[in-house]
């Protein structure tokens, strides 16, 4: 379980986050949406350490991480994973070197293990035959895809998305998103996916937390946050609306 | 006016002396991290990419000022009747100073920017958050094997340029000075010592730690895009080579 008790985040003077109080379930897929600069990157950040709180607390677990060593911590990510908005992949790597990192990193299992984990894990985002191939001569929805894969290698308990579908054409987007499912389904991983496209949450998520400003102004199921009369909320609707061809509220 | 310009300089001061303090800092935990297991592989991809690329450049570099150095000074030697100096004091310039304050220079420029230009990309890119996350230290991933390959790099550069060096006055010396070969080395033998070497090795390891966590650093804090890689590749260089300069003072007044 994840939860977050009263997080605030300032930078320099300026509010990111005002008091987020979150909880998310084991084995649960939360999307968390809003607008550029509301605030939902800088939750992720928070989520994963890679930023600290100015106030509140941050539990992974059993483990509240905010005050925890840079040392300490690494012992809290080895049981996450994320995938980043522009893959982060690292481009002096081929693609099996790239999933293959974690393993060499963390663990003692020798090669022939590992390259086998490998094809496995890229076998399971529907990648094959890329192993000896480099980043730069991949397409952006491979890119994401060996991502997942480098994510996943390690066989996370959690998997952070951040924008998975930034910058892919909306087919590329669905089978991103069904990869998602799928991960959830398969590996019973808590899923936390920052996006800000409604349609893409509304499919993956069981439940949609929205933050406005820097402040989350609800979590709900897709299904009650459709019937939200809160503004700012139908306003993301709208959109989803728009882009089905569905006449606005 | 006045005030807003002491505030200007007040500034300035201050940014400075954080800039001084987060080196020292990453610094001290690159210390703290050199006590790890070294990554050999990395420290040797290291060494090949920064150190062998930069052999040519060191060559000329080194050559051409032996070449200069000659020609300036075996004149006015001859003219003296000190001929039987020219190649102990070339030997000795080049040995002590011009040696590994041109090579560290030039790896300030080849080397520090190569380092800060692929460290920047990488924060650009996400790569570091990538390391972060997947629970390595980027510390000791990027910046200890980057140290000790300079480390190592630079002072064989040195010697390698330093014989480089003394070839090329050798040349002029001979060829153009009219100068023995046999004087030309038995000037080395008899004013050079040991340690006019061995010192100069001994800055370049100094030297090529400096380009080496300067490089991460400004590296690893530079502004975001392409013109943050652009901008943080120029302090690299400006930083390290006024470093050095600084450094080689301190250095020559502690070593000789």
């Amino acid at each position: 379980m994840i939860r977050l008790i009263d997080v605030c985040k300032c930078f320099d003077r300026k509010e990111a986050l005002r008091h987020i109080n979150l909880t998310i379930k084991d084995g649960e897929t939360l999307a968390i949406i809003g607008g550029s600069g509301s605030g939902k990157s800088t939750l992720l950040r928070l989520l994963v350490g890679l930023i600290r709180p100015t106030s509140g607390e941050i539990w992974i677990g059993d483990t509240e991480i905010s005050r925890l060593s840079e040392k300490e911590l690494d012992q809290v990510r080895l049981h996450m994973g994320m995938v980043f908005q522009y893959s982060a992949l690292f481009d002096s790597m081929t693609v099996g070197d790239n999933v293959a990192f974690g393993l060499r990193e963390h663990t003692s299992l020798d090669e022939a293990d590992i390259r086998q984990i490998v094809e496995d894990k890229l076998r399971l985002v529907g990648l094959e035959k890329v192993t000896d191939r480099m980043p730069n001569e991949l397409s952006g929805g491979m890119k994401k895809r060996v991502s997942l894969a480098r994510a996943i290698a390690f066989e996370p308990e959690i998997i952070f998305y951040d924008e998975p579908s930034s910058g892919l054409d909306p087919i590329m987007t669905e089978k991103i998103d069904e990869l998602i499912i799928q991960m959830q389904e398969t590996l019973k991983v808590t899923s936390v996916v920052v996006t800000h496209d409604m349609a893409s949450a509304c499919r993956i998520a069981d439940r949609i937390a929205m933050i406005y400003d820097g402040e989350l102004i609800a979590v709900d199921t897709a299904e009650h946050f459709r019937e939200s009369k809160d503004a700012r909320i139908q306003a993301f609707f709208h959109t989803l609306r728009t882009v089905k061809g569905e006449e606005p509220a | 006016m006045l005030i807003r310009a002491l505030e200007k300089i007040g500034a300035f001061v201050l940014r400075r002396f954080e800039e001084f303090g987060t080196i020292v800092l990453l610094y001290r935990e690159t210390m703290r991290e050199l006590g790890h297991k070294p990554r050999v592989h990395h420290i040797l991809t290291q060494m090949s990419h920064l150190g062998v690329d930069s052999l040519l450049i060191v060559s000329l570099t080194l050559l051409f000022t032996g070449v200069v150095f000659t020609l300036q000074t075996a004149d006015i030697l001859i003219r003296f009747g000190a001929q039987g100096t020219i190649g102990g004091i070339i030997s000795v310039a080049i040995g002590r100073e011009l040696g590994p304050v041109l090579v560290a220079v030039v790896c300030a420029g080849r080397v520090g920017s190569a380092i800060t230009a692929e460290i920047s990309t990488m924060k650009v890119t996400e790569q570091i958050d990538a390391l972060r996350v997947m629970a390595v230290n980027p510390v000791n991933y990027l910046i200890v094997p980057r140290m000790l390959a300079c480390m190592i790099v630079v002072p064989i550069l040195t010697v390698f340029g330093d014989v480089i060096g003394v070839l090329g006055g050798w040349v002029v010396a001979v060829y153009y000075s009219g100068i023995s070969s046999y004087l030309y080395m038995n000037s080395i033998h008899t004013f050079v010592d040991v340690f006019d070497l061995t010192g100069g090795v001994i800055k370049a390891v100094f030297f090529g730690n400096v380009i080496a966590v300067l490089g991460c650093y400004y590296g690893l804090h530079s502004p975001d895009g392409a013109e943050g890689v652009g901008k943080a590749t120029t302090r690299t260089v400006v930083s390290s080579i006024i470093v050095i300069f600084i450094l080689n003072a301190v250095l020559t007044f502690i070593l000789y």
